[in-house]
C-alpha cells in the first residue's frame, strides 16, 4: 500500500521512473529536489532513444523520409505544448529553458525601453528573472522596482497597485516561488499591469509542472517555463507569447532557420514561431518534451495538483512537529505548492543536506538562486524539500526521520 | 570522493558515515570557533563567498615587522565544514610568514579536517583557504 486517500496510481507511476528504484548510501532513494529538476519516465527516455536510433535528421531542411519524420515530430511537440497551455502553434517558441526564454524577452523587448521607463519584478524572483532585466535596465537607463512580500511570504498586492504605474513598461512575475512555494495571484497582477499598458510576463518554471495552466485565463502576454522540471529532458524550454506581440518583436538570435530570404545586404524573417528559433534546434529535446506532456496529461494536471496538495498538507503537518524547525512561506496548503524551504536551528542547510544524503534523501541546501529573497528572510541558506507527483507519503516520513537523525548527529 | 583521503581511515571502526563527517572535533570547532572576530588594524583582509550557498568568510591578518602572522581572526557564517576548516586553519598559521601561508595547499586543509569530503562540499572546506590566499594577493614579494 503506497497510499490511502490517493487519487493517483503511484505504484504504476513509480515503475515508469526507473531511477527512483535504487539505493543511495544503502538506503532507498528519496528524491526531493524536484523544484530543481524532475526525474524522467521511461516513455520520455525511449522517445529520445527512438529518435536517435530511427529517424535522426535535421528539421526543416531535408527533402527525405527521415527529415520529414523528425520535422513532423518536432512540430507536433510545439502543438502539444500549445494545447497544454491553451495557446496556438505559432505562439510556442522552443528555447533552452526558462532562463533563455526570459533572456530572449529582455533582449527583444528591452530594446524599446527609454530612460526613465520602469520594469517591475517581485522580491521573490529567481536570479533568472532578475539579472537579465538588470543588464537591460543598465543599458537603457531604465529602472527596476520590486513588489514586496508580506511576512507570510505572499505578494503585497496593495503595494503592487502603487508600484505599477504608467511609467511601468514590463511586469515580470514568478507564478510560483521556487523558495517559498507561494502561488502568486498572477491574474490580478496581470490586470494591474494591463491597466497601465505594461506587458505582463509570467515565469512559469515552478507552476507549469504542478498546475493546470491556461494562458488565456491568466491573460499573460508571455509565459516562460522549462522542460526538465516537468519530466522532460534538459536543454529544452518554452516561451509562449501572444501572436500579435511576437510578430512585432525583433529576433533574439540570428542565423539559419529563422530567415525567409537572405541576400548579401539584408534578410527578412521567417514566420512564427521559427523567427525565434535560429540554428539547428534541440530536436530530440522538443520531441521528449512532447512525450512528457502526453504523460502528464494522461495522469491529469488537476489530479497532480490535488495529490500534491495532500502531500503538502501532510509534509507541513509533520515538519511542524519538529522542534526548532522554521518553515518559510505560507502554511496554508491552498496557497502554495509542495516545495518547502526550512531551517533547523543549529544546523546549517548544507550539513543537513549532507546528512540527509547519507540517508538516501536528496534535498537542496543553499540560496536556491534567489539571494535577494534570502537576504530579505535574513538567512544565507535554507534546506528545501520539493515533492512531485511520484513522491509518496513514505517519502515525507523518511524526510522527517532524516531530520531527526541530523539533530542527533549535531547533538541537538 | 576526491583527492587522496581514505574515508575508512577516519574515525574508529563503528562510526556511521554521518558521524565520520561530523566528528566531535568538527562540531566543537563549529559550535565554538577559534579566532572568531575581527581586527580593526588588520594588514590584510578579504571577504570570500561560496557561490554554492552564499556563505561568506572574511579573514583579517595582522603581520609583525618580519611579515609573520601576529594575529588572525575571521568573521562570517557557514556550515560546519567551512567553519571548522577556517577555525583550524587560523589556528595553524600563527607565527608563519607570508611565503609559508602561500604554500598552504588544498590538501593541507583537508588533512587538517581529516574527514571524507565529497566533490560538492569541497568548496565549503576550502572557502577559508581561498579567503586567506586572496587576502595575500596584494602582497608582493619584492
Ligand atoms: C522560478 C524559476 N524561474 C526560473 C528558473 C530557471 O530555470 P532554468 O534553469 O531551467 O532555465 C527556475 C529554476 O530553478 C525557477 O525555479
Amino acid at each position: 500500500m503506497l497510499n490511502n486517500k490517493l487519487s493517483l496510481n503511484l505504484e504504476k507511476i513509480r515503475k515508469d521512473f526507473v531511477i527512483l528504484n535504487q539505493k543511495v548510501h544503502g538506503h532507498r532513494l528519496v528524491y526531493l529536489d524536484n523544484a530543481s529538476t524532475s526525474q524522467k519516465p521511461i516513455q520520455v527516455i525511449e522517445a529520445i532513444n527512438n529518435y536517435y536510433q530511427e529517424y535522426n535528421a535535421n528539421v526543416h531542411r531535408g527533402i527525405y523520409e527521415l527529415s520529414e519524420k523528425s520535422t513532423h515530430q518536432y512540430e507536433l511537440a510545439h502543438r502539444k505544448v500549445a494545447v497544454f497551455i491553451g495557446a496556438s502553434f505559432e505562439e510556442i517558441i522552443f528555447t533552452r529553458g526558462t532562463t533563455e526564454s526570459i533572456n530572449l524577452l529582455a533582449y527583444s523587448l528591452g530594446q524599446n525601453l527609454k530612460p526613465g521607463d520602469e520594469i517591475v519584478l517581485t522580491q521573490m524572483e529567481h536570479h533568472s528573472n532578475i539579472v537579465p532585466w538588470q543588464e537591460i535596465a543598465k543599458r537603457q537607463s531604465a529602472q527596476i522596482k520590486y513588489i514586496p512580500i508580506t511576512s507570510e511570504g505572499e505578494l503585497d498586492l496593495d503595494a503592487a497597485k502603487k508600484i505599477i504605474t504608467d511609467k511601468t513598461k514590463i511586469v515580470s512575475v514568478a507564478h510560483v516561488s521556487n523558495v517559498l512555494g507561494t502561488i502568486n495571484p498572477v491574474k490580478e497582477i496581470g490586470q494591474i499591469a494591463h491597466n497601465h499598458n505594461a506587458l505582463f510576463i509570467v515565469d512559469g518554471a515552478q507552476s507549469v509542472p504542478n498546475m493546470a495552466i491556461n494562458v488565456k485565463e491568466i491573460n499573460c502576454d508571455f509565459l516562460a517555463f522549462s522542460g526538465h522540471k516537468m519530466i522532460g529532458p534538459t536543454g529544452i524550454g518554452v516561451l509562449y507569447g501572444k501572436k500579435d506581440l511576437l510578430e512585432k518583436m525583433s529576433p533574439f538570435l540570428y542565423g539559419g532557420d529563422m530567415i525567409r530570404e537572405v541576400s548579401f545586404q539584408n534578410s527578412s524573417w521567417n514566420c512564427l514561431p521559427w523567427k525565434f528559433e535560429a540554428g539547428t534546434p534541440n530536436i530530440v529535446g522538443g520531441i521528449g518534451l512532447g512525450i512528457a506532456i502526453d504523460y502528464l496529461k494522461q495522469i491529469g494536471m488537476k489530479e497532480i495538483e490535488d495529490y500534491e496538495k495532500e502531500i503538502t498538507a501532510y509534509a507541513l503537518k509533520r515538519l511542524q512537529t519538529i522542534e526548532d524547525l522554521v518553515i518559510y512561506g505560507p502554511k496554508d496548503p491552498e496557497k502554495r505548492i509542495a516545495t518547502i524551504s526550512f531551517n533547523v536551528k543549529g544546523i546549517h542547510a548544507h550539513d543537513l543536506a549532507t546528512i540527509l544524503d547519507r540517508e538516501g534523501i536528496a534535498v537542496r541546501g543553499g540560496h536556491h538562486c534567489a539571494m535577494p529573497l534570502m537576504n530579505l528572510l535574513g538567512i544565507t541558506a535554507s534546506a528545501r524539500a520539493s515533492f512531485y507527483f511520484y513522491n509518496t507519503f513514505e517519502d515525507v516520513d523518511a524526510l522527517i526521520e532524516g531530520i531527526k537523525k541530523a539533530k542527533k548527529v549535531f547533538k541537538l | 570522493m576526491i583527492l587522496d583521503i581514505n574515508p575508512n581511515q577516519v574515525g574508529e571502526g563503528e562510526l556511521t558515515e554521518e558521524e565520520q563527517i561530523y566528528k566531535e572535533n568538527i562540531l566543537d570547532h563549529y559550535k565554538n570557533p577559534h579566532n572568531f572576530g575581527s581586527i580593526d588594524t588588520a594588514t590584510f583582509r578579504y571577504k570570500e563567498f561560496n557561490p554554492l550557498c552564499g556563505d561568506q568568510i572574511e579573514i583579517f591578518l595582522e603581520l609583525d615587522q618580519s611579515n609573520k602572522v601576529k594575529d588572525v581572526k575571521f568573521k562570517g557564517n557557514g556550515c560546519a565544514i567551512s567553519q571548522a576548516a577556517i577555525s583550524m586553519l587560523t589556528d595553524s598559521i600563527k607565527n608563519k610568514n607570508i611565503q609559508e601561508l602561500k604554500k598552504i595547499k588544498d590538501e593541507d586543509v583537508l588533512t587538517m579536517l581529516g574527514i571524507p569530503i565529497g566533490i560538492v562540499r569541497i568548496k565549503c572546506a576550502l572557502l577559508g583557504l581561498k579567503a586567506l590566499h586572496k587576502s595575500l594577493e596584494e602582497f608582493s614579494d619584492e
